[in-house]
């Protein structure tokens, strides 16, 4: 499931293919301005044809293969349309698949019932045991669990979730390997994120975004400005003696309108949700996706994003005049019930250290404060605590001693973690806990700079070891000894500072923060609350993720604005092919305006109009896949992209016009 | 082209490229200082209060409120040129709507003249109403200008500025003292300045001519400074006293440059942004000197139809070689196409040479120049028409980079784009549509002087110059019919404020968005690359709307030369 693949089977193509035909429907296409003119221009033309038979006048073939390419025009749009939409639904249908048809037991009251899942409502709490697969999303309210979600991540690693923590979340579809608990359903059938993700994709609920609406008003813009040139063409042509069609007219007019751009639009936006979901992440509204693209600064929290979830103690630093042994035993105490991953490792440094393990009998366990920010224990041979330097200094309410300020400087400038262990306001000594970056960060963070993304690093750590983190990460900047509500101020001074920010997160204490980011990425695992004021979620709780997401964003605009520009650049050739070949009967010296030297007037119409429908199929794969996003800077990138499809746009139709005329004239020669 | 062509160039090019960015930074100064003793003095005479900050709403509202009576009052004191004084040959009023084209052309800055001024208006109409309007016109397109670029650079306010408190500071300090200067100039080399109406004068070869007299340097003033283009005379500054030497010439194209020119650099230092500016600049200048060259290049060609008539068109030290009809011998074909070339493009409109008798493609040039209208443009108008044209290019290019597009930190969403378009899509509505209509209807085509293309081009420059707001006329065409002062009247009205209420709105939508800080992500519109970008899209656009018209009107001309046929 991981990283799927767009899939062109054959059976996906003939059912775009039919959606095709019933999205000709003129009260839906009406909302595409620019194709709905094509239509009119499709029924105007068939009539004419129709005309044209019945009283056998005019050039009946030349109109009747007109208004055919002019059918296949919208179809060819609607094509585009059609197949972004069936593969975002296969993806999501490919994930509702794995949960159908599942049983729950239902709690109701002191009883349990096994309902079918899909009944399920929200706040229905139901019972899950080992061997069991969740019916719904959901989150635990009671109990711990080991659980198998390689059918939403494709990762197999059991994860573990538990009430209360920030990682409570289940979702439907995974199994649970371990353990007894009680889950809480968080939505109602109909409305779980997956849904929502194929209401995104599909036409009838589809919202555009507010770049896409942007882009539609400047095409209707050119539209109408189109529409004044040929509809002034006749007055001209009229002065200058030479009638003109109205089949070439309506031609003119649809081979000048932003079609395959138009044409495109949807499609290209679906696609954009399609890829973050091949990315595991489910965009809540394609405006998410889009202003990922526009994101300037990134926050990440250290642990578990910059740094694996746990750190290590690797050194028991003792304060002058102690032994490493007094330190080793205060140290065992004070982590003994502490079970956090330092604390552990912490508690194995010191035990390795100590030549016996007396039994502890009589000990009172002093857990983590988020206020004093220290834990430990109370024994009989005193209060033992552990915490960081500027919490232990205000619990003892003195500075350092000299030599302990200088380890805990040490160990912060190499970018571990010092903890100080007192006992009843005695300093001890040190722990050198280690941070382990992840791999690869590096690199991901220095294409962040390309792209103009600043990335901030929050962390409860003290100035010192953020900054040696931060560095050895790659990081522009960090925010030390940040307490969870400071991370929600500065999201917002930034943002009042004109800037978007994006971070990730996962926690209940994250969720006000993940409301006021711009965009917001919660992890599948988090809890309900988090999910909720997130606007994407990601099914692999990857908080590195976002990054993809940005450059997922940035494609889906570079697509829009290479297509665009395509578009309008191909209307120079059309000119070139068309309006010599309305005028060349009159005033012969145009002759030399037909560059191409296409074949005859009828030809060189006929074959702009096929160009212009031919180039929508041509385009469709880039359209989905989207145009490369590379991270060279906005002034080389646009370079690139006005020579591709800025220069690439003007030739390109005055090779394939001339293809198609040489072609034309190859079949009419041979059928004749 | 001789070494004489080529110091002219340089001349003026290094004059406009010297004085522009000091102006601007002037103009900055303007108004951005407090006001000063006589601006204060008029507020408090006529009740404004200049500190009142306006939303676009309320600044359109004042702009056009005081066009209105503008245009009122111009076309009451025109229609009343009978009975009021200095009016000793007791002209009579013009036409009713000869009269309301006049005053529609005079107050939208167009100076589109559907009458022969020597022969129809007294001293009073040309020094009262006509030079009134002259000087509202401008200056309303001046101030519209101020607002649009606060939109553009302010933020955390509604405010554009104050509409009367613009328009003063603009006149008193910078419009009223440069025509005084120049006017003076003028008159020392020659132009008439005087309340007197004619002189009799026996020329060489016997016989009197009397030769009508006037305020005309006062008026040539304005008309250079204002980018209006309306002249004493109907001949324009192809008379002898409207433009005697070719120091006037020069002094009279720096004229039109002066402020338009300069407003990029305004806009460099409002934005405090100058490099932004000197971008701006090179993208007007590369048009202005694309149009230049072409023009000249053209003009200069020999025309295989003088060959074959034995016209001599060999450059010797007497002749300029080319087409020299309908030039000024005086001035010579590169002081010409030069003038022609600020006049169009400055949307001026005074002409120094018969544009009927240009060739067919410095006629292109002379179209391009008014469809585009931005390089540099009318008065302030030209350089807000400029900055639409910034929008779209920066909305579709900025897509390509990756971001929402922005422009000096303003994100450019469906509104700015929304307002940007409607102000775009108003000149090819107004010109191709009542261009149909000019060649269609009999009324239309009875008016035209020569057949076939050539025709087709009259009609075409007549709305082109009337949408531009221009002014200027290939001649030919018989102009003073109930329909053509009608249908132009509304146009130029039509031209002046469809496209300056949606820049307005979109001044009033920018000013209310957050500056963005720049990142390595930004799309940098200061360097060669935005220039090119910019450029080539003003072109392109331009290029395919107007493309089935310039195939019909210059380029079949053109062609047809080529191959010795005529109209």
């Amino acid at each position: 499931m991981k990283k799927k693949t767009p899939e062109f089977s054959r059976s996906l193509i003939l059912r775009a293919l039919k959606q095709s035909l019933v999205m000709l429907n003129p009260l839906g296409l009406i909302k595409n301005p620019v194709m709905f003119i094509v239509e009119v221009g499709s029924v105007l033309t068939a009539g004419f044809t129709v005309w044209e038979l019945a009283s056998h006048t005019g050039a009946v073939f030349f109109t009747g293969f007109i208004s055919f390419w002019l059918w296949a025009t919208i179809i060819f749009a609607n094509f585009s349309e059609a197949l972004a939409e069936l593969q975002g639904k296969a993806q999501a249908e490919s994930l509702r698949a794995t949960r159908a048809e599942t049983m729950a037991r239902l709690v109701v009251g002191d009883d349990i019932r096994t309902v079918r899942g899909s009944s399920l409502k929200k706040w229905d709490v139901f019972v899950l045991s080992a061997g069991e697969t969740v019916p719904t999303d959901g989150e635990i309210v009671e109990g711990v669990a080991s659980i198998d979600e390689s059918a939403i991540t494709g990762e197999s690693a059991p994860v573990i979730r538990e009430a209360g923590g920030d990682r409570s979340g289940v979702t439907g579809g995974t199994r649970i390997l371990a353990g007894d608990i009680k889950v809480a359903v968080t939505s109602n059938p109909g409305e779980t994120f997956l849904d929502r993700m194929i209401g995104l994709v599909e036409g009838a609920k589809r919202k555009k975004s507010p770049n896409e609406i942007a882009l539609s008003i400047l095409l209707i813009g050119l539209t109408l400005i189109f529409l004044v040139v040929v509809v002034t063409l006749p007055a001209f042509s009229s002065y200058a003696k030479t009638p003109v069609s109205p089949t070439v007219l309506i031609a003119l007019l649809v081979c000048l309108i932003p079609t395959t751009i138009a044409g495109l639009l949807p499609a290209i936006g679906i696609a954009g949700i399609d890829r973050a979901f091949g990315a595991n992440v489910i965009a809540k509204s394609g405006k998410a996706v889009e202003v990922a693209g526009d994101i300037d600064l990134l926050l990440l929290d250290k642990t578990g994003t910059i740094t694996f979830g746990n750190r290590q103690a690797v050194q028991l630093l003792p304060a002058a005049g102690l032994s490493q042994e007094t330190l080793a035993q205060a140290t065992r105490l004070a982590s003994l019930h502490d079970t956090t991953p330092e604390g552990k490792s912490a508690l194995a440094l010191a035990e390795g250290m100590l030549p016996t393990l007396p039994k502890v009998e009589e000990i009172a366990p002093v857990p983590f404060s988020p206020d004093t920010r220290m834990s430990g224990a109370d024994t009989p041979e005193g209060a033992f605590r552990k915490g960081s330097d500027d919490a232990i200094e205000s619990f003892i309410g003195r500075p350092l001693p000299q030599d302990v300020r200088h380890a805990v400087t040490g160990i912060g400038q190499s970018g571990g973690t010092p903890l100080i262990v007192v006992r009843d306001k005695e300093v001890l000594g040190v722990i050198h806990l280690k941070d382990v970056i992840k791999p690869g960060l590096q690199e991901r963070f220095a294409r962040l700079r390309k792209m103009g993304v600043e990335t901030v690093m929050v962390t409860g750590d003290n100035p010192l070891t953020a900054q040696a983190i931060a560095r050895e990460a790659g990081l522009d900047d960090f925010f030390a000894q940040a307490k969870p509500e400071d991370k929600m101020a500065l999201i917002k001074k930034e943002q009042d500072k004109g800037r978007l920010v994006a971070m990730s997160g996962d926690g209940t204490n994250d969720a006000p923060s993940l409301a006021q980011a711009d965009v917001a990425l919660a992890m599948n695992s988090g809890t309900q609350a988090a999910k909720e004021a997130g606007n994407m979620v990601d099914l692999d709780s990857d908080p590195t993720k976002i990054i993809e997401v940005v450059e997922i964003g940035k494609q889906l605009l570079i697509t829009r604005g290479a297509l665009t520009t395509f578009s309008v650049a191909n209307d120079v050739a059309k000119y070139f092919a068309i309006l010599p070949a309305i005028f060349v009967v009159s005033f012969p010296s145009l002759e030399v305006l037909n560059v191409m030297k296409l074949a005859t007037p009828e030809t060189a119409v006929t074959s702009a109009i096929i160009f212009n429908a031919l180039i929508i199929p041509a385009l469709i794969p880039l359209a989905l896949k989207g145009v490369a996003y590379r991270p060279i800077g906005a002034s080389a990138l646009l370079r690139r992209n006005l020579l591709i499809y800025g220069l690439g746009g003007i030739i390109v139709p005055f090779v394939g016009i001339k293809l198609i005329d040489m072609i034309l004239v190859f079949m009419l020669t041979h059928v004749r | 082209m001789t070494a004489q062509d080529w110091i002219q160039i340089v001349l003026v090019a290094f004059l406009i490229g010297g004085a522009a960015p000091f102006v601007g930074h002037y103009l900055a100064w303007v108004f951005e200082s407090p006001r000063i003793a006589p601006e204060r003095l008029i507020h408090r005479l006529i009740g404004t209060d200049p500190d009142k900050g306006m939303d676009w709403r309320e600044y359109a509202g004042a702009l056009l409120l005081s066009n209105g009576i503008f245009f009122a009052a111009g076309f009451v004191l025109l229609w009343a040129q009978r009975i009021l004084p200095l009016n000793p040959r007791h002209l009579s009023a013009m036409s009713p709507e000869v009269t309301f084209n006049t005053a529609a052309s005079f107050v939208t800055n167009t100076n589109w003249q559907a009458y022969v001024g020597e022969s129809q208006l007294s001293n009073f109409s040309q020094m009262v109403p006509i030079t009134f309007l002259m000087f509202v016109g401008a200056n309303t397109g001046m101030a519209a200008l101020i607002a649009i670029i606060r939109g553009f650079v302010r933020s955390g306010t509604q405010s554009l500025g104050n509409y009367w408190d613009d328009f003063f500071r603009f006149f008193v300090r910078a419009f009223l003292p440069a025509c005084v200067v120049m006017a003076t100039v003028l008159v020392w080399q020659g132009v008439p300045q005087t309340l007197a109406t004619s002189v009799v004068a026996h020329p060489l070869e016997g016989g009197t001519q009397t030769l009508i007299l006037g305020p005309v340097a006062s008026i040539e003033a304005v008309k250079n400074l204002g980018t209006n283009g309306g002249g004493f005379y109907n001949a324009n500054a192809a008379h002898p006293f409207e433009n005697p030497t070719p120091f006037t010439n020069t002094l009279e194209l720096l004229g039109m440059l002066t402020f338009t020119a300069s407003l990029p650099f305004l806009f460099g230092r409002l934005s405090r942004r100058p490099r932004q500016g000197w971008a701006l600049f090179a993208a007007i200048m590369i048009l202005f000197g694309l149009g230049f060259g072409a023009i000249e290049i053209s003009e200069k060609a020999k025309n295989p139809l003088f060959a074959s008539a034995g016209i001599a068109q060999a450059t010797t030290p007497f002749l300029d070689g080319g087409n020299t009809e309908g030039k000024e011998m005086r001035l010579g074909i590169t002081q010409t196409s030069l003038f022609s070339n600020t006049t169009i493009a400055a949307t001026t409109g005074a002409v120094d040479a018969a544009m009927d008798s240009m060739n067919p493609l410095a006629l292109m040039v002379a179209f391009s120049h008014m469809w585009l209208n931005e390089e540099p443009g009318g008065k302030g108008v030209g350089f807000a028409g400029l900055l639409k044209e910034v929008v779209l290019a920066i909305f579709i290019a900025g897509l390509m980079v990756g971001r929402t597009p922005e422009f000096l930190g303003k994100k450019l969403e469906a509104r700015e784009v929304k307002l940007a378009a409607l102000s775009l899509i108003v000149t090819p509505f107004l010109v191709l549509l009542l261009t149909a209509l000019g060649v269609t209807a009999s009324f239309g085509t009875s008016s035209m002087d020569n057949p076939g293309p050539h025709g087709f081009e009259e009609v075409l420059y007549a709305y082109s110059s009337g949408n531009a707001n221009n002014g200027s006329a290939m001649a030919g065409l018989n102009a003073a019919t109930p329909f053509y002062a009608d249908s132009i009247g509304i146009e130029m009205l039509l031209s002046r404020y469809l496209p300056m209420l949606p820049l307005l709105a979109l001044a009033g939508a920018l000013i209310r968005k957050r500056i963005h800080p720049d990142t390595a992500g930004t799309l940098p519109t200061d360097t060669p690359l935005f220039v090119g970008l910019l450029v080539g899209f003003m072109l392109l656009v331009g290029l395919l709307t107007f493309f089935p018209a310039l195939m019909l009107g210059p380029i079949l001309e053109q062609l047809s030369m080529m191959h010795g046929v005529s109209f």
